[in-house]
């Protein structure tokens, strides 16, 4: 019995760690500019397709060194030319826009790469694990993927709490008008927090890819993970993030056991019960 | 080496300035009052970048900066205190006032001299600055201002929703402001402080200037008059 449920815990944060990786570009797009991207799940499984193209006709090593900063450059163009024109006072427009990207994306690769489920090439990696004594075992490429989520999520929260930019971040974040008194380019720094959002969205997109399989209509689903983990966890906190979505896992990876068909909805059930009894979600950090 | 000349704003869909002229010299303090809605904070707003304005209506050390963008005036040395404070709630004390240093100025104003001024304030150095009180978040706003190491310090309403052993805390700290020939612009509701601390005082109402003058040589009647309009002297 404790086994089954030691197991139950360590599979659900080892999913909780994947559903991280969804959601941090989510919650730093919404900290900073308050840019629900509604494409971002869509955004994801483009990454996955960009690193599926790329190993197509290139060695691993220019894929794994090229993706991440085509990624940024990409996420920072994006807002820079497009976002920016978006925000304002009325969050429809943004809503607006990034759907669209996301039908945008969905048909242009259901064009490109068909509706055929693809996957990564891991060379056996995908199924190597750990024996922990017992019956239990943890997976290499989970555990690769939560050690991902967390040093991701680290690294936010020190960029954010001790740098200069993470500084400015927070300031337009704040009040955008007294920032640019202070000097700071707004415009600028939205684009920069979307180029480090899009560097998270394409390192999750590729390890989805290895772990399982991607194909061109999976973006939404993931949206939603992303979504709830960063509502569960309150909206601007990025350790809230990762603990919204190892909830999330935890909770999916309960369902599971108890049907294999109410594991999703398990999560959905956590969902409304934050949205109900704690609709700032479990760390909310930011204000107004 | 500021001065405004006809210089008309709107705020949102109504005119809020009509043709103001404004003059400012080397190393004064000069006072702005008014009644609510008068202007002087558009007034100021207009001045930094904050509210748009022709290029030409604007003149600063010879330069026209009417209508340039906030950081850009900023970075030719004029800061303001805006109504309000507007702290940035998740920043520390001290990140408040770095943040004031970022355009990059050189000058006096450091994180020392301003701990030196406010004492208070570097003892709550590591403190979210929205959780203190009043006038000491007022001492936070005043020094963000100061970091930019201005020439103009422009400040609304600094006393605003203080205490009146507050305000004069902070209005004390103003000879240590000047003392170097930092010029000055204070937007005052409170006509005796206005002219107690000030050299000179622009009186506005409706968005017109409806009295101007050396602030010790202004009788009570005139400035009543000026401030109230013609309502009140009837």
């Amino acid at each position: 019995m404790t086994t089954m449920a030691f197991d139950i815990l360590l599979q659900g944060l080892l999913l909780g760690g994947l559903y991280a990786l969804f959601a941090l570009g989510q919650s730093l797009m919404f900290g900073v500019m308050r840019l629900t991207n509604t494409a971002q799940g869509d955004f994801i499984i483009l990454g996955a397709f960009a690193a599926i193209a790329g190993l197509m006709v290139l060695p691993v090593w220019a894929v794994a060194l090229g993706l991440l900063p085509l990624a940024f450059g990409f996420g920072y163009l994006l807002q820079r030319h497009v976002l920016n024109g978006t925000l304002g006072r009325d969050p429809l427009p943004s809503l607006v826009v990034t759907f669209g990207l996301a039908i945008v994306i969905q048909n242009g690769l259901l064009e490109l790469f068909s509706a055929d489920p693809r996957s990564i090439e891991t060379g056996g990696l995908n199924t190597r694990s750990i024996a922990l004594g017992g019956d239990s075992a943890v997976g290499l490429l989970p555990l690769l993927i939560l050690g991902c989520a967390v040093a991701a999520t680290a690294a936010l929260q020190w960029l954010f709490g001790h740098t200069r930019l993470g500084r400015a971040f927070r300031a337009v974040s704040d009040d955008r008008e007294i920032a640019e008194l202070m000097g700071l380019d707004a415009r600028k720094l939205y684009a920069l927090a979307t180029g480090i959002a899009f560097v998270l969205i394409a390192l999750a997109g590729v390890l989805q890819a290895m772990r399982t399989t991607v194909s061109p209509a999976d973006g939404p689903l993931l949206l939603l993970f992303a979504f709830e983990a960063v509502i569960i966890g309150g909206m601007g906190s990025f350790w809230g993030t990762l603990c919204g979505a190892l909830l999330l896992g935890l909770t999916q990876q309960i369902g599971f056991r108890l049907d294999p068909g109410w594991g999703i909805w398990a999560g959905h059930l956590v969902f409304l019960a934050v949205l109900v009894l704690r609709p700032q979600g479990l760390f909310p950090k930011t204000k107004g | 080496m500021l001065t405004t000349s006809a210089l008309t704003a709107r705020y949102g869909d109504a005119q809020a300035l009509f043709r103001i002229d404004f003059e400012l010299a080397e190393g004064e303090l000069v006072a702005i009052i008014g009644a609510n809605g008068a202007g002087k904070s558009t007034f100021l707003k207009s001045l930094t970048g904050l509210v748009k304005v022709a290029r030409e209506q604007v003149m600063f050390r010879g330069e026209t900066i009417g209508g340039l963008p906030p950081g850009e005036i900023v970075r030719r040395g004029i800061a303001l205190v805006p109504e309000g404070r507007r702290l940035f709630p998740s920043l520390s004390v001290e990140e408040n006032l770095q943040m004031g240093a970022f355009a990059g100025r050189g000058g006096p104003w450091s994180l020392q001299r301003l701990y030196a001024l406010f004492p208070i304030l570097h003892e709550k150095r590591r403190l979210p600055a929205t959780s203190l009180s009043g006038g000491q978040q007022q001492m936070v706003a005043i020094g963000r201002a100061l970091m930019s190491n201005p020439s103009v310090l422009l400040c609304d309403e600094l006393s605003l929703g203080l205490a009146p052993v507050v305000i004069k805390e902070i209005y004390d700290a103003m000879p240590a402001i000047t003392a170097e020939g930092m010029t000055v612009v204070i937007v005052e509701q409170d006509v005796a402080t206005a002219q107690r601390v000030s050299r000179r005082l622009y009186c506005f109402q409706e968005g017109r200037v409806s009295l101007q003058g050396a602030s010790g040589m202004l009788t009570r009647e005139q400035i009543s008059q000026a401030y109230f309009g013609i309502e009140a002297a009837a």
